[in-house]
């Protein structure tokens, strides 16, 4: 219904710039007229009221159980249960599956709890040792990026609060800012999104992966990339400025050639498989790493683009890295973990190809988007405007698809470590795109282009989409392979903090953005708008340094995962009889989430 | 063909995928980029970038100047204020890659956190201010949010023959005795910001429109108000160099609070000649460039500004008329 309320507003927008120069607008006496405007303030709020209601209901949760928890019982013991035959439960009923819920509950009554307790990972088939040891290197290549380059992020960030808090050439902002965009793209998120890779592409074609050795020389390669790309950054070496090219081409050539290795193994595993079709996750992921290094080629080539034939590929290179590399890679992920977390298929196949090919169809045109009312084509930029109102299809799909699924399994959101991050990645999906649509009409650019709003706009879709859904992708598969969990209260408070923050960091910066746009209009003297943005670059770094702390306790937890505690055996049957008999109870919590999942 | 067949081949499939990017790729950024580098020609009368200026441009990239600067005036009213008139193509031709290693630096850029530079050159033209700002852009603009660049100057007991000294205020400097002298690299990149400057179009070329123009205020009946507001335009033309509180800055800028140029209502001929032709004859301080004919100030702009600066910092001069200045901005016009 949202959709076609806000779609004639997006094409009617496209009206107005023509219209500016016959009838002058309308004195914007208030922005809410503005439908850029509208649509952002909207894209903006319903994130938070989502998770206001999914506090909210965990409130709620917890009161009803507390009521359960009068239940007449004894304290059920702890430790797990298992007979070690393999026996299916033989007399499950739903009615019994409750019996065992409020007893496998009573414990509670004992403990102050401060957390409610999540789902345990279950154990899973085993993958190979060797392949499971070189995701693992990948996650944690990644997790140690992330560390570093939000490092980075949260000092420049402090830098528009405290410019002279250093003198040092190498740690200057113009130097380290890149260094913090590139460390987090190339390091942190492609690397997570490789590593998933290794895990979802050999799962879905139900082959062992083709060779391992490429697997492990692309890690170094892009390890590699990203360490010498940092260090030439930081000593003034860098590409003449383009965003997200800022690396020189043989520093970046070394993650091309890593891309190409994992390429060839990834298409090789699929021409391997023994499933019939190919699972559209395989079809998202080997694209995008297919389109990368088309743009990366075309971006990198050293022997063109004079004059604005630069900007034109600089447009072209740096949208379609963001979503042809990150969006469809983790597009993929997510089609892969959601229905599995979820324990339920994905609800519409055809929907999640719809959205693949009509991706390419208008993702690919709105390169330009970036430079509306400069001097490239005007056709150009026009192409881009269209190409970013038609996104609103794909976007729209793909998030119909997801929450299509999450629903009916929404109490699993609650009782599951994952599936949040995932809900996030996927409303912010909904948001951040639409967002961005929003931002190319001329209108509303001419008012936020080349303020802070972009950068809010660049967090929540880097972060609240691509990071948060990697996050939760991690929490998926790293205790499968290690088969140790991390703390569930350390994970809730990686979420919180991650997500206050980046409301702390996106709202003011959006807030001071288009104020700071409304003044540049009003042809206020430029220093003017910098000392009135002074507040909400306080903000951001205080939104920042929550960011940047739940990465810590992300950090930690993917340590304890690595050799905390272990994953107890999933009992494999549950004895009914015992039930029925309180003097003689002795049901584990794994058996409780069996039996529901029976019952589901 | 069935469709099921096709999706379940992986090289049909990927290659389907492949071709589709790989068009729309073409199309929309292959071939314009090409176009665009096939027909890319300078202005006649552009010139190159001299060796400094070119060094300069090194700096400016080395240092990621980009990641805050534009340097492209879009066709929107409201970026009237960086340049004469919009950026076009031809000002980007005589971008070519820096060097094997290296991209074309455009240097368009996709953030204001700072100003637009494309027009610096023109804007504010006094060496001076450009070296002492780099030193550290607060010792200027006390709000600036800029990082400093103090490892392009050299802090020393005393200059010598040839060193150019910076008249950096004694709070800022180590030890006030010290004299403040910058490097070859902090020379060449103000070369190169006072090289940016735009290049008016042949003869004849129809200028491209500021678009979007705002609604004009409605004014009040009777009421005659200026349509300039003289503090912003200070703000905008004068106060990174006289400051906001018109006190200026002790050994590179003279204060205008209590100036006997600005104080004197019987010989506002100087004040005008001073802001439309620049002065250089108080050898304590650095030269001042021709703002006015390098920002294209009109006679009612002028007004407001004289009238702030009369009027402002416990100044108590005598207000000029529009009519008055643009006698006088006539009288001290200066042959081109």
């Amino acid at each position: 219904m949202f959709a076609l309320a806000v779609l004639p507003c997006i094409l009617l927008a496209q009206e107005t710039p023509r219209a500016a120069e016959a009838a002058p607008p309308e004195p914007v006496t208030s922005l809410f007229q503005l439908p850029g405007i509208i649509i952002t303030f909207v894209l903006v709020t319903t994130p938070l009221i989502l998770m206001l209601l999914l506090a909210l209901s965990r409130i709620n949760n917890r009161f009803l159980k507390t009521r359960l928890a009068a239940l007449p019982g004894e304290d059920a013991d702890d430790s797990a249960v298992n007979d070690g035959l393999g026996n299916r439960p033989k007399q499950t009923s739903a009615r019994a599956t409750a019996v065992e819920f409020a007893i496998a509950n009573v414990r509670h009554t004992h403990t102050v709890r401060f957390v409610a307790v999540k789902k345990r990972a279950i154990k899973r088939p085993n993958i190979a040792p060797e392949l499971a040891r070189l995701i693992v290197f990948y996650l944690v290549s990644a997790t140690v990026w992330l560390l570093w380059g939000t490092t980075v992020g949260e000092y420049v960030g402090i830098k528009f609060v405290l410019p002279d808090i250093d003198h040092v050439s190498w740690l200057s902002f113009g130097r380290l800012r890149p260094v913090h965009t590139n460390a987090v793209f190339w390091g942190w998120a492609s690397l997570a999104m490789l590593g998933l890779g290794y895990y979802v592409v050999p799962t879905v074609s139900n082959a062992p992966i083709a060779n391992l050795r490429r697997g492990w020389q692309s890690l170094w390669l892009i390890n590699a990339s990203v360490l010498a790309g940092t260090i030439c950054l930081m000593a003034g070496v860098n590409n003449s400025g383009g965003e997200y090219r800022e690396y020189i081409w043989p520093v970046m050539l070394l993650f091309g050639v890593g891309l190409l290795l994992t390429l060839v193994n990834f298409i090789q595993t699929i021409a391997r498989r023994t499933t019939q079709e190919i699972y559209i996750s395989n079809w998202y992921i080997v694209s995008a790493i297919i389109f990368t290094i088309i743009i990366t080629i075309a971006a990198y080539v050293p022997f063109w683009q004079n004059g604005l034939g630069e900007t034109i590929i600089q447009g072209y290179y740096m949208h379609q890295g963001v979503g042809m590399w990150f969006m469809l890679f983790n597009l993929g992920v997510l089609y892969y973990f959601l229905p599995q977390q979820l324990n339920k298929p994905i609800y519409s196949y055809g929907l999640g190809v719809v959205a693949f090919w009509v991706q390419i169809l208008f993702y690919t045109l709105i390169g330009t988007h970036h430079f509306v009312l400069s001097s490239i084509p005007w056709w150009l930029q026009t192409v881009a405007i269209v190409g970013s109102a038609g996104m609103f299809i794909p976007v729209f799909a793909g998030t119909a698809n997801f929450l299509m699924t999450f629903r009916g399994s929404w109490n699993a959101v609650g009782s599951s470590y994952t599936l949040p991050f995932y809900l996030v990645g996927v409303v912010f999906y909904f948001t951040g795109s639409l967002q961005g649509t929003a931002e190319a009409f001329r209108t509303t650019n001419l008012m936020w282009h080349f303020t802070d709003f972009t950068i809010a706009h660049s967090h929540i879709t880097m972060y609240g989409i691509i990071t948060f859904l990697l996050w939760a992708s991690i929490y998926a598969v790293l205790p499968r392979l290690t088969e140790h969990e991390p703390k569930q209260a350390l994970v809730g408070g990686h979420f919180w903090l991650a997500f206050v923050g980046l409301a702390f960091y996106t709202i003011p910066l959006m807030i001071g953005g288009t104020l700071k746009g409304l003044m540049w209009m009003d042809g206020k003297p430029f220093m003017d708008s910098v000392v009135m943005m002074a507040d909400y670059w306080l903000w951001r770094a205080i939104g920042g340094s929550l960011m940047w702390f739940s990465h810590c306790v992300f950090a930690f937890n993917v340590f304890t995962m690595l050799r905390g505690t272990s994953i107890k055996e999933i009992p494999s049957s549950i004895n009914i009889d015992k039930v029925s008999e309180p003097t003689n109870l002795s049901i584990s919590q794994e058996s409780q989430e069996n039996a529901t999942e029976v019952v589901a | 063909m069935n469709l099921m067949k096709f999706l379940s081949n992986h090289r049909l499939l990927f290659g389907a995928a492949t071709v589709l990017f790989l068009g729309l790729s073409i199309v929309v950024a292959i071939l314009p980029a090409l176009d665009n580098q096939a027909n890319n020609a300078p202005l006649p009368d552009a010139v190159p970038l001299t060796g400094s200026a070119e060094a300069g441009k090194q700096v400016y990239i080395a240092n990621g100047c980009v990641g805050c600067h534009t340097q492209q005036v879009r066709a929107a009213d409201m970026d009237k204020m960086w340049g004469k008139r919009p950026s076009v193509p031809a000002d980007y031709a005589m971008n070519v890659p820096m060097d094997v290693w290296r991209n074309t630096a455009t240097l368009m850029g996709t953030e204001r956190t700072g100003p637009d530079l494309t027009n610096i050159g023109v804007r504010q033209p006094s060496r001076d201010w450009h070296l002492l700002h780099l030193f550290n852009p607060r010792t200027v603009v006390a709000k600036s949010i800029m990082p400093a660049y103090p490892w392009m100057f050299e802090e020393k007991p005393r200059a010598y023959a040839g060193d150019v000294v910076v008249n950096v205020p004694a709070e800022w400097k180590r030890d006030s005795n010290n004299v403040v002298v910058a490097t070859q690299e902090a020379l060449h990149l103000v070369d190169y910001l006072l090289s940016l400057q735009q290049t008016p179009l042949p003869d004849g070329t129809p200028e491209p429109k500021f678009l979007f123009k705002p609604a004009p205020k409605p004014i009040a009946a009777g009421e005659a108000v200026s349509a300039f507001d003289g503090a912003a335009l200070y703000a905008a033309n004068c106060q990174s160099c006289h400051q906001a509180n018109g006190e200026g800055l002790k050994g590179a800028f003279p204060p205008l609070k209590g100036s006997k140029v600005v104080l004197d209502d019987d010989n506002v001929e100087l004040m005008v000649n001073i802001i439309m032709n620049g002065y250089n004859a108080r050898e304590e301080y650095g030269a001042m460039p021709s703002i006015g004919t390098a920002n294209n100030l009109s006679a009612g702009e002028v007004t407001a500004i004289i009238n702030h600066e009369k009027t402002s910092w416990g100044n108590a001069a005598k207000k000029v008329s529009e009519t008055d200045i643009k006698v006088l901005m006539e009288r001290v016009k200066q042959p081109q």
